[in-house]
C-alpha cells in the first residue's frame, strides 16, 4: 500500500525528528495545519468520549472514500489529530479497517501516545473513528 | 534551596525513579511504600497464609490474631474508643458507598444531603446517587477564594432538613484544609449524620476521631504510603449500629437459612467476604513506619516544600493557582496554555504530575476551568524535585509559548 503524499510528508519530517522538544514544536506545527470547525460542528454529537480534552471528530463518505476532520483544543493533540488524519484521510473502507494505526504511530516515534495509560484520547479517537466508519 | 528528606531512602522507588529520571509529584494520587511495607508483605505471603475468622486451625489463628492487631492498630492512630469502630473496607469510594447505602433507610423525599462544591466525585455522587433513589435533596456548600467553605452560607443552608453532612477535611484539587470542626458543630446542632472523607487530610497529620467529633471517617491505606485495596471507615459505635447492611456474603452472617437470615453488627457485619489480609496487615505496618518517623518534622517539611512549590509557582508569569493551597499539593492553570499540552510535555521530561479535573468536574466548572495541573509532595519529596519540575514547567512553557 503507497501512503497518500500528506502521510509521506509527515513521515519524512518525523522520522528524522531527534528528540521530545522537536517532536513537540513539530506536532504544534502540525497541528496547526487542522482547519478549526465551526461552531455548529463543535457540538456534544461530534464529540469523542471519554477524552481529557475536548475533541470532535466528523467523518464523511465521498465515492466510495473517508474523509475526516477533527479538532482539539489542546495544542500537542491537535498535532497528533493531523498526523492521524494525513494517513487515513481518502481512504476507502477497506483499507482503513485493515489499517495498522498503532504502527504507524510507531513509524513516526509517537508510539507513547497511543500507550493504555494516556488520558490524552488518541485510543478513544480510533475507537470514534471505528463506529463512524462501521456505520 | 535545599530542603533534604531524611526519609527518602526508606522509599525504594524513589531511588529507582532517580535512576530511571523520573520525578515523583503526584502522591495526592498515590503514594510509594516504605520497605517497611514491603518487608511486611513479603513476610506475610511466605510466613503461610490463611483466611480470617473461619478456622480453628493454627495458620488461621496467627493470621486472624494480625488481622484483629492490625485493627487495634488503626484505632489507636486515630485515637478510636475501640477497634470495633474500624470497618475495612476497599477504599474511601468503597466506605462512601457504604455509608450511602447504610445511611439510605434514615431517609424520606424532602430530607436534605448537604456536601461542599470541592468534593471528589466519592464524596459526592454516592450522595447524589442517594439523593435520587430516595428524592432527597444534594445540597452544595459554597467555597470562598481561597477554597474554603463558606461557614456563613454553611450556617444558613445547613437546617432542620439536613439528615447528612459529607465533606472532605482536605481538599485534593485546592490543597485547603477545610473548617470541620465549625461545620459539624453546624450539622449536630440540627440532628444530621456527620461525614468527613479524609482521603487527603489522612496523609498529613495525624487526627483524633474522638476530639473531632465527626460521626464517620473514611480513608484510603495506599494514599498513606499503605498498599491499595484498603480503605477505613470509622464510625461513632452508636452511628455503625444504625447502618443497614450492604453487602451480603460470607462471615457477616450469624445465622442462615434458606429464607431468611441475620447478621453480626459491625464491624464483622460489614465486611462480607475475605478482606484485603495482606493489604490489612500492611496498612498496619504502614502505620507503624509512620508512628516511628518524628511527625513535626514531617510536617515542617511538608510545609517547607509547599512553600518553595507556591513561590515558585507564583513568580512565573500567567501562572495562577487555584484557591490557597495549605498542604502538600498545589493546582494551577497557565494563561493561553492547555493543561493537557503541559501535563503531556511535563511528561515527555520524566515530571509525574497530574493534568485534568482530578475527579472533581463539578469543582472545575465552578472554577471556570477545564482543568489543572496539582503538584503534589510526599514526605520523601525534596528540594531537587521541585527544581527539576520547574526547570521541566520552563522548558514546556517556552515551546508552548
Amino acid at each position: 500500500m503507497s501512503l497518500p503524499p500528506a502521510a509521506r510528508a509527515a513521515l519524512d519530517a518525523f522520522a528524522g525528528c531527534p528528540g521530545w522538544e522537536q517532536r513537540a514544536r513539530l506536532l504544534m506545527q502540525w497541528g496547526e495545519r487542522l482547519e478549526p470547525l465551526g461552531e455548529a460542528e463543535r457540538v456534544p454529537a461530534n464529540q469523542v468520549q471519554g477524552c481529557e480534552s475536548s475533541v470532535w471528530l466528523l467523518a464523511e463518505r465521498r465515492e466510495g472514500c473517508w474523509h475526516f476532520r477533527a479538532y482539539s483544543d489542546a495544542r500537542l493533540l491537535r498535532g497528533l489529530l493531523a498526523v492521524l488524519l494525513a494517513r487515513v484521510d481518502g481512504l476507502g473502507g477497506e483499507e482503513l479497517a485493515q489499517l495498522d494505526v498503532a504502527e504507524w504511530f510507531d513509524q513516526l516515534g509517537l508510539s507513547r501516545q497511543l500507550s493504555p495509560s494516556r488520558s490524552n484520547g488518541m485510543n478513544a479517537v480510533l475507537q470514534r473513528m471505528r463506529e463512524l466508519t462501521r456505520s | 534551596m535545599v530542603l533534604h528528606s531524611p526519609w527518602r531512602a526508606d522509599f525504594p522507588a524513589l531511588s529507582l525513579f532517580e535512576a530511571q529520571g523520573q520525578t515523583y509529584l503526584d502522591s495526592a494520587a498515590t503514594a510509594q511504600k516504605p520497605q517497611a511495607l514491603i518487608d511486611a508483605l513479603t513476610g506475610y505471603y511466605t510466613s503461610g497464609v490463611a483466611n480470617v475468622h473461619r478456622a480453628q486451625h493454627s495458620p488461621a489463628e496467627r493470621v486472624t490474631r494480625l488481622y484483629e492487631a492490625a485493627r487495634q492498630r488503626v484505632a489507636s492512630w486515630l485515637n478510636a474508643a475501640s477497634p470495633s469502630q474500624i470497618v475495612f473496607t476497599r477504599g474511601t469510594t468503597e466506605a462512601l458507598n457504604l455509608l450511602a447505602y447504610g445511611l439510605e433507610h434514615r431517609l424520606a423525599a424532602g430530607d436534605e444531603i448537604v456536601i461542599s462544591a470541592l468534593e471528589h466525585h466519592a464524596n459526592l455522587l454516592p450522595w447524589q446517587q442517594l439523593a435520587l433513589r430516595t428524592q432527597a435533596r444534594l445540597v452544595i456548600l459554597p467555597l470562598d477564594a481561597r477554597g474554603e467553605i463558606e461557614l456563613d452560607a454553611a450556617a444558613r443552608l445547613i437546617g432542620p432538613r439536613t439528615r447528612i453532612l459529607a465533606v472532605s477535611q482536605l481538599s485534593n484539587v485546592l490543597g485547603r484544609w477545610q473548617p470541620v470542626e465549625a461545620l459539624l458543630q453546624l450539622a449536630r446542632a440540627q440532628g444530621a449524620i456527620t461525614v468527613v472523607d479524609g482521603a487527603q487530610a489522612s496523609v498529613h497529620g495525624r487526627h483524633d476521631l474522638q476530639a473531632l467529633g465527626c460521626d464517620f471517617y473514611a480513608f484510603s491505606a495506599h494514599k498513606l504510603y499503605g498498599p491499595d485495596g484498603v480503605g477505613v471507615l470509622y464510625g461513632r459505635a452508636d452511628c455503625l449500629d444504625r447502618l443497614k447492611h450492604w453487602q451480603f456474603g460470607g462471615e457477616m452472617v450469624r445465622r442462615a437459612d434458606f429464607h431468611s437470615a441475620d447478621f453480626h453488627a459491625a464491624p464483622m457485619g460489614l465486611e462480607a467476604g475475605t478482606p484485603p489480609i495482606a493489604g490489612v496487615i500492611g496498612l498496619s505496618a504502614a502505620l507503624d513506619y509512620l508512628c516511628s518517623l518524628d511527625a513535626q518534622a514531617v510536617r515542617r517539611h511538608e510545609q517547607a516544600l509547599l512553600e518553595h512549590l507556591v513561590a515558585g509557582l507564583s513568580v512565573r508569569e500567567g501562572v495562577r493557582l487555584l484557591g490557597e493551597p495549605q498542604a502538600a499539593l498545589a493546582s494551577f492553570v497557565v494563561d493561553d496554555v492547555h493543561h493537557a499540552d503541559l501535563a503531556q510535555l511535563l511528561g515527555e521530561q520524566g515530571v509525574a504530575v497530574r493534568g485534568g479535573n482530578h475527579c472533581a468536574m463539578p469543582l472545575m466548572q465552578r472554577l471556570g476551568v477545564p482543568g489543572a495541573i496539582r503538584v503534589s509532595l510526599g514526605l520523601y519529596n525534596d528540594g531537587e524535585d521541585l527544581t527539576r519540575f520547574f526547570a521541566a514547567l520552563d522548558q514546556a512553557l517556552e515551546i508552548l509559548r
